[in-house]
């Protein structure tokens, strides 16, 4: 591998507070009862700030002040105006983009290249995207007179966080809605970076409010009764929960939850391509994607030749300072995942699959998972059927494309799927076959704000993206 | 000369394109009639064939199931007195035929309306189309015993999905005689089956079932069974049509939130270059 000298970025664009509030009714105000945590860099464990724990009160508070932005200033906004906000956010977002992904990369732990060039423009993106919906929701398709839910109650993950509070609030506000947000508690600081936003724009206050904590503060507010929409991006288990616990209400649900894709290669792609694609799909955020081609079938008759180029293209990844723009991989977002990458990986082992690293030299402090992959895994294996969330790919074979149909919808999960073959009409006719919200047909890990994004099956239901995400903060 | 003994019918199951009794022997008296009295069994057995019933019927041309909509809106016309005659109105069932008939001409054009190209920012053909969920469970409205049935079966299926209805347990004899108007229109076995008996037998075995991919709650009248149902639902995360206000206008225009409820957009992206 060719040595480069180390290229950080640096962090002094990032002014951070040594403690946050939350941010209720368009102010920083200290928690109730005072609670608090603490966010760290994962790839070095220092700490970064302190963040408070919101408990019941200050749930109750932020819906309140939700309830009451909804009812007096948001919901009977024209929508022009309403657009104009959302405009103003999307730019703020991208004058101080440089600021939000060094934050961004400090927090979450994934590489700068990737908070700089993928995150931070999908960001500013999806804000536009939206802001031109809002005084447009008759021609959306959903009757004359479309009508926002409310408050939205929204929680988010740690894998893509500020993305992801796009992804949440962008069409909740340009449908006419108020939220209270949750960011995850590893990754809360761009959302309080964004509250600030909030406060620039001169957003009218409740409109967004952001509430920090753990799994607790998560689950109060989305079983708050005052809550009208809940929408959440995360784990298939804590989706179940959510689905369980607003049973029986009104609210509206939309989920985005677990994956397990198939990134299916036939004999006749092109392997080079493919092979970009195959690390691009599952080592992208070190796999921390909910959509990661975890799962590669690759036609029998290429496996070898496949394999030995994906092992050769593998060695040259640089793991190592998320901060260091020639950095590929960063760290694992927490002890905690780093712990669940690690305990499935033995399982891999154990269960007979073949599991095979570059040489990788890892920093002393952090978390830190070297790229791999196992080799000669079956369907059964829980390699190939659990959700990883790290860079660990499980590596199977198939020999017709109707048993690559099989294989690739033998899971619970149905959120994407990738085909890698020259041929148009084979992709046509396996994209019919394949049980998944995004099936990405020669390219992979692809996102507009255009497009829309879900999971069929146990990766949740509800669309993000497009004019089909507004669906989900309508009363249609 | 004496009056001709009348040829009774037998109100039975509809499953898999056939009609079974309960395997449970069971039935209740419904206007003089024994009615089949669905088991958990018969629920699981429904579930079976449906989603037998998927892959034909998902993968039949829009057109096709148009045309075969619209087949079943003919015969429903032809068996109009048969329903009067079992106490629906006569205005009721001209509505379920039209309502048939509605349906019958989205079949080809949902996917137009409700999906498309999406413009990205990138060198990339992107389009979204929606697809079947798969099974969906359904507990029909308690009345209108044949309006509302057709305006939640119709929807289910007009896009490609295969249905287990669990029928008004008061008026159960439209339904059954609504499923020998589809056992005459072409429609595949399986496609449509129809339980009659208690919904509180057959409806938390459908809502607990791990294959079937969605459930309409549109009939449950009773809110701690909708919550309990949709409790047992979220263990596969199937999506849920809330049940409908008690005051709900079976004859006003119902929308399309019905057919999208029980529809998945799938997204195709493909790079453009020479």
């Amino acid at each position: 591998m060719f040595e480069y000298a180390p290229a950080p970025e640096s962090r002094s664009v990032v002014d951070l507070k040594a403690s946050y509030g939350l941010f209720i009714d368009g102010e920083f105000v200290d928690p109730a009862d005072g609670g608090s945590f603490k966010s760290i860099n994962p790839a070095s464990e220092e700490v970064l700030a302190e963040v408070s724990e919101a408990g019941t009160q200050d749930v109750e508070r932020a819906v309140r002040a939700a309830r009451k932005a909804y009812e007096k200033v948001w919901g009977p906004m024209p929508g022009r105006d309403r657009a104009k906000y959302l405009f103003r956010i999307a730019r703020l977002i991208q004058e101080r983009s440089r600021e939000l992904a060094v934050l961004e990369s400090l927090d979450n732990g994934k590489p700068i290249k990737e908070s700089r060039d993928v995150d931070l423009p999908l960001v500013a993106a999806h804000f536009f995207y939206y802001a031109g919906w809002a005084d447009k929701l008759e021609h959306a398709g959903f009757g004359a007179n479309p009508r926002p839910i409310g408050v939205a109650a929204q929680v988010i993950p740690w894998n893509f966080p500020l993305l992801m509070l796009a992804w949440k609030i962008a069409p909740a506000l340009a449908a006419g809605n108020t939220v209270v947000l949750k960011p995850a508690e590893t990754t809360p600081l761009t959302a309080l970076l964004f509250a600030e936003i909030c406060q620039q724009a001169e957003l009218p206050a409740g409109v967004v409010n952001i509430i920090t904590g753990a799994g607790d503060t998560g689950r109060t507010l989305v079983e708050h009764p005052g809550v009208d929409k809940v929408a959440f991006t995360g784990s298939t288990d804590v989706g179940r929960a959510i689905a369980r616990s607003v049973a029986g209400t009104r609210k509206k649900l939309t989920l985005e939850l677990g994956g397990k894709a198939a990134n299916i290669v036939f004999d006749d792609a092109p392997i080079d391509q493919a092979v970009e694609g195959i690390v691009n799909g599952i080592f992208f955020n070190q796999g921390h994607v909910c959509c990661a081609g975890s799962r590669l079938l690759v036609q029998e008759n290429v496996a070898d030749r496949v394999l030995e180029s994906l092992k050769r293209r593998m060695a040259q990844l640089r793991v190592g300072d998320p901060l260091d723009k020639n950095t590929d991989i960063g760290a694992i977002n927490s002890a905690a995942q780093l712990e669940r990458i690690r305990e499935l990986s033995d399982a891999g082992s154990a269960e007979g699959a073949e599991r095979w690293s570059p040489p990788c030299e890892l920093p002393d402090r952090g978390f830190w998972f070297a790229p791999t992959i196992f080799t000669g895994v079956t369907q059964a294996h829980r390699i190939a059927r659990e959700e990883i969330f790290g860079p660990v790919l499980s590596v199977l074979t198939f020999r017709t494309p109707a048993e690559a149909v099989e294989k690739a919808n033998n899971t619970p999960y149905g959120l994407s799927a990738g085909i890698w073959t020259d041929k148009g009409s084979r992709i046509l006719w396996m994209a019919d076959r394949l049980r998944a919200g995004v099936v990405w047909a020669n390219t992979f890990n692809k996102f507009d704000p255009t497009s829309p994004f879900g999971g069929y099956k146990e990766s949740g239901y509800g669309r993000e993206g497009g004019r089909h995400g507004l669906e989900g903060y309508l009363n249609v | 000369m004496s009056e001709r003994v009348a040829v009774r019918k037998t109100y039975k199951l509809f499953i898999g394109g056939k009609f079974p009794r309960s395997e449970s022997g069971r039935s209740y008296l419904v206007q003089s009639s024994n009615v089949s009295l669905a088991s958990r069994k018969d629920a699981r057995d429904a579930v079976v064939a449906a989603r037998a019933a998927v892959k034909g019927w998902a993968g039949a041309t829009a057109y096709n199931r148009g045309q075969i909509l619209y087949r079943a809106a003919e015969m429903l016309e032809g068996r109009r007195e048969q329903f009067v005659a079992l106490g629906v109105p006569g205005d009721e069932v001209d509505a379920a035929v039209d309502r048939w008939v509605w349906y019958a001409g989205w079949a080809d054009k949902l996917s137009q309306v409700y999906g498309g190209a999406n413009p990205v920012a990138g060198p990339y053909f992107n389009l979204s189309a929606p697809e079947p969920t798969g099974v969906v469970a359904v507990v029909a409205p308690e009345r209108p015993a044949l309006l509302g049935l057709v305006s939640v079966i119709a929807p289910a299926i007009v896009t490609g999905n295969t249905v287990v209805v669990a029928a008004s347990p008061t008026e159960p004899l439209a339904a059954v005689t609504l499923a020998e108007v589809l056992a005459t229109s072409d429609l595949p076995g399986g496609v449509v089956n129809i339980l009659t008996g208690r919904i509180t037998e057959t409806a938390p075995t459908l809502a607990a079932h791990m294959d079937v991919n969605a459930i309409d709650l549109t009939g449950v009248t009773d809110a701690d069974l909708a919550a309990d149902l949709e409790v047992k639902a979220a263990e596969n995360l199937k999506r849920v049509l809330r049940p409908a206000p008690a005051d709900h206008d079976w004859s006003a225009d119902p929308g399309v939130t019905r057919m999208t409820t029980l529809l998945e957009t799938k997204t195709v992206w493909h790079p453009k270059g020479v």
